[in-house]
């Protein structure tokens, strides 16, 4: 709560409205080309999709350099500081909920609407009339349409990101630390290792992917496993690829000399996205692979 | 003259308010931003309304005469959508953006900036949405609640628009929710402590974190259905291992707190309506905060009363149902609240009390409809008729719209400065109160007897309800433009507001001029 220090306003700006209309091309885009896709045209969605994209980057370039050189200007008070911690925290939980909408499907489809398909509950004649040869099993790797796949085992691959993302949570506190204890040297280091260790994260995801697509099978289409398998794992590479720029964002801004040891803002809430994707991948590993 | 005009020169430039477009392009200021919001629900509402026009001419006689099925589908599928994220929700953010800083005492919204972003968006997101309608094959026509698989399988071209469109809404609306929560968790003025604030606050702190738990869910939803129908996956298809069922869960895990989204600001505002009409207190303020919350987290475990009939094992129906029942509890609590608070007041019947009152006979109709509906064995005959249409509106007509309608008169001379037109508002209320209750209420009846909604054409024997309910619409649909042409008069111009025209009002919004100067409480306010 605001004790008696006065407020900050900050002055207005034209960066929401190009967000704003950045963010309207790329969903006016993204539906025309998902759209033209399906139909197999050409369309001018893509082209709108990039304008979009690119119009979206600059206003992030934007919103972002203002935000920071007013930072740098000392014109923030604690009282904004808190703010912006609060939003990220909330915008943390939001991210947190949407996971949950598709850990909620990939619960659901194999808690109830496999073993329904087979009969379980008041089902029975249900499976006799639809699909009598079909097995309720997990991981689904005969779909009651047909469709055939193999399951992804925990160990190898997985395993081996499980531990990668672990220890780059570790190794991005430890450059939390130095910061707090103005050990710049601490870190950059750590934050460097913990950008090599998101970008191989990402490059073994990668080849995760094609190696379900070309040996396995396992392929977004084949069925509700598949399909969380994909949604699961991908919307979690995404988050990855974000927090690995907002990351390289704050090795630039660190190599430049921002920060102090008590205004720090932009470096914790980075910090604490990615603490956030470590744990989701934590829960992943434990449902989508293990289980 | 002369001092008038310096005395006017002087406030703008104290103001500081800048001109033009980008005045408004550009703003970060609560009051402008909300004053957008406004404007765009108020558009909105008309843009909706008029699709509600086209359904009720439609169903005025049995037959199809005026409109291809394709057509009417795709009305009452954007009728609810942007009614409900075009019209209700940006008027409740408009109203939070308007009175929570100045009701806690803040200088604005604790990030102004993205508060802009949130609006802005808004236009964009139903440009897209609307803009399918016009393209071949029309727009999305599978009802608000976008059911798999009439949204994946059986859907035209442009439902990609439509998930789109909805994905950036939520954006908004999420923004708009974290900068609500975060304003009143952290700008409140000393001494404004939880238990001190107005119910208006109390009301949207806990709206605004049922939209953040629940808008990424549909986000979600859109998703899986974007991907069932585009890119080959299965999540609503059966013969992939989904379940479309699962949609159901999965959109109703949203879409219940999103009817209480939809209604949790409106008992912050009759709650600050009633008192101060009755110039009395708040009978109960401490309950009416614990009953809020507890609507909100009953809100989570209730989704399900929606699929009574999607053939759910036994023990489920049973929970959904109990827990729906226990709903009734603290609402119950908030209307014997409202009761005890006019017991032996001193009322008087200015038109945010009428709309005030209203609210609270109507909206318990609508509550107690749902009630009914709430009992599984008697919703297996309810379930998709006109008797939930019936039910649905009186809470969201006569209980969301008719709340904001009392919000706009009774802030509305502390936003424009001027008192409105006590005679047009009385004419809109009783012709919106008589016509309101004409379209809506024989609805229950056609609904027992069995008219299932979202069909363009019905039996004979609906005919004559059908068309009392047509003309119950017509005239409340023309009732509205006497609310636009007050809005607009009084914008421009009426008699002066004092800066606390209404005599029980309380609060920390009327201890400011009227008009309420662009920036108020620079220097935070001491509460004692």
């Amino acid at each position: 709560m605001a004790e008696n220090q006065s407020y900050y306003v900050p002055a207005s700006s034209p960066w929401p409205i190009i967000g704003a209309i950045g963010l309207g091309l790329i969903a006016w885009g993204a539906g025309n080309t998902v759209i033209d896709m399906t139909n197999n045209q050409d369309g001018y969605g893509s082209t709108v999709l990039t304008i979009g994209i690119i119009v979206m980057a600059v206003m992030l370039f934007g919103w972002f350099r203002d935000q920071i050189n007013e930072s740098m200007q000392g014109l923030y008070n604690d009282q904004l500081g808190n703010s912006y911690k609060q939003g990220m925290s909330w915008f943390i939980f939001s991210e947190v909920m949407f996971f949950a909408a598709f850990f909620g499907a990939l619960f659901y489809a194999r808690v109830i609407a496999v073993p329904w398909l087979d009969g379980a509950s008041n089902n029975v004649m249900t499976a006799e009339v639809l699909w009598p040869e079909f097995v309720a099993q997990w991981p689904l790797t005969k779909t009651p349409g047909g469709t055939e796949t193999q399951a992804m085992g925990w160990y190898g691959l997985p395993l081996v990101n499980t531990v990668i993302l672990v220890v780059s949570s570790v190794t991005c506190h430890f450059a939390h630390v130095g910061l707090e204890k103005d050990n710049r040297k601490q870190l950059t280091a750590w934050l460097g290792l913990t950008i090599i260790l998101g970008c191989i994260f990402l490059y073994l995801q990668g080849a995760e992917y094609i190696h379900a697509y070309e040996q396995l099978g396992l392929t977004l289409d084949s069925g509700i496993y598949g399909n969380t398998f994909y949604m699961l794992t991908g919307f979690h590479g995404m988050h990855v690829t974000l927090g690995t720029l907002m990351l390289i964002i704050m090795f630039l801004r660190v190599v430049k000399g921002h920060f102090t040891p008590d205004n720090h803002f932009a470096f914790q809430a980075t910090s604490w996205y990615w603490h956030f994707v470590d744990v989701v991948w934590i829960c992943l590993f434990v449902v989508v692979y293990i289980l | 003259m002369s001092t008038v005009v310096d005395d006017i020169h002087h406030e703008e430039h104290h103001d500081h308010k800048p001109s033009g477009i980008t005045r408004w392009l550009f703003t970060t200021n609560h009051k402008d931003i909300g004053s957008l919001y406004l404007w765009f629900s108020l558009i909105m509402f008309f843009i909706g309304g008029a699709m509600a026009m086209v359904i009720r001419a439609e169903l005025f006689q049995p037959g199809l005469q005026l409109v291809e099925p394709n057509f009417f589908n795709q009305m009452t599928t954007v009728h609810g959508l942007i009614m409900v994220f075009g019209a209700v929700m940006p008027a409740f953010t408009g109203l939070a953006n308007w009175m929570i800083p100045m009701m806690i005492g803040a200088p604005d919204m604790a990030l102004p900036r993205m508060n802009n972003w949130s609006f802005w968006i808004l236009p964009f997101g139903f440009a897209i949405l609307l803009s399918s309608l016009f393209l071949e094959g029309g727009g999305p026509n599978f009802g608000w609640t976008f059911y798999a698989p009439l949204s994946t399988t059986y859907s035209n071209d442009s439902t990609a628009l439509f998930v789109f469109s909805m994905h950036i809404l939520g954006i908004s609306s999420i923004m708009g929710a974290i900068n609500v929560i975060v304003t009143i968790m952290n700008m409140r003025a000393p001494g404004m402590n939880y238990m001190k604030m107005p119910l208006f606050v109390w009301t949207w702190l806990i709206t605004a974190f049922l939209l953040i738990a629940v808008m990424p869910v549909l986000a979600g939803a859109v998703t899986m259905v974007l991907t069932d129908k585009y890119f080959g996956t299965s999540f609503f298809d059966a013969a992939g291992g989904g379940d479309p069922v699962m949609f159901q869960h999965i959109f109703w895990f949203f879409g219940h707190p999103e009817v209480y989204i939809m209604i949790l600001p409106s008992f912050g505002i009759i709650s600050a309506i009633i008192p101060a009409f009755t110039r009395k207190q708040l009978f109960g303020y401490a309950s009416m905060v614990y009953a809020t919350a507890s609507i909100a987290i009953l809100s989570f475990l209730v989704w399900a009363h929606h699929m009574f009939t999607t053939g759910m094992p036994v023990f489920a129906e049973l929970f959904f149902m109990y827990c729906t029942m226990l709903i009734a509890v603290p609402t119950g609590v908030k209307v014997f609240n409202w009761v005890a608070t006019m017991w032996r007041g001193a009322m008087t019947f200015e038109t945010p009390m009428l709309f005030a009152l209203a609210f609270v006979i109507l909206f318990t109709i609508g509550g107690f409809s749902g009630l009914m509906l709430a009992i599984t064995p008697v919703d297996f005959q309810y379930h998709d008729t006109y008797f939930v249409v019936a039910h649905f509106h009186y809470v969201l007509v006569t209980g969301a719209v008719f709340s904001i309608m009392a919000a706009a008169y009774y802030w509305l001379p502390k936003w424009t400065g001027h008192m409105y037109d006590e005679t047009l508002a009385k004419l809109h209320f009783w012709t919106s109160l008589i016509s309101v209750n004409v379209l809506f209420f024989p609805m229950h009846f056609a609904g027992l007897a069995g008219m299932p909604r979202r069909i363009p054409d019905y039996s004979i024997q609906f005919a004559d309800v059908n068309q009392i309910t047509s003309i119950g619409g017509f005239a409340f649909g023309l009732s509205q433009l006497i609310f636009l042409w007050l809005c607009i008069k009084c914008v421009r111009g009426g008699e002066k507001a004092a800066a606390k025209p209404w005599e029980g009002a309380e609060g920390l919004e009327w201890t400011v001029p009227s008009p309420a100067p662009y920036h108020t409480f620079e220097k935070p306010p001491k509460v004692e």
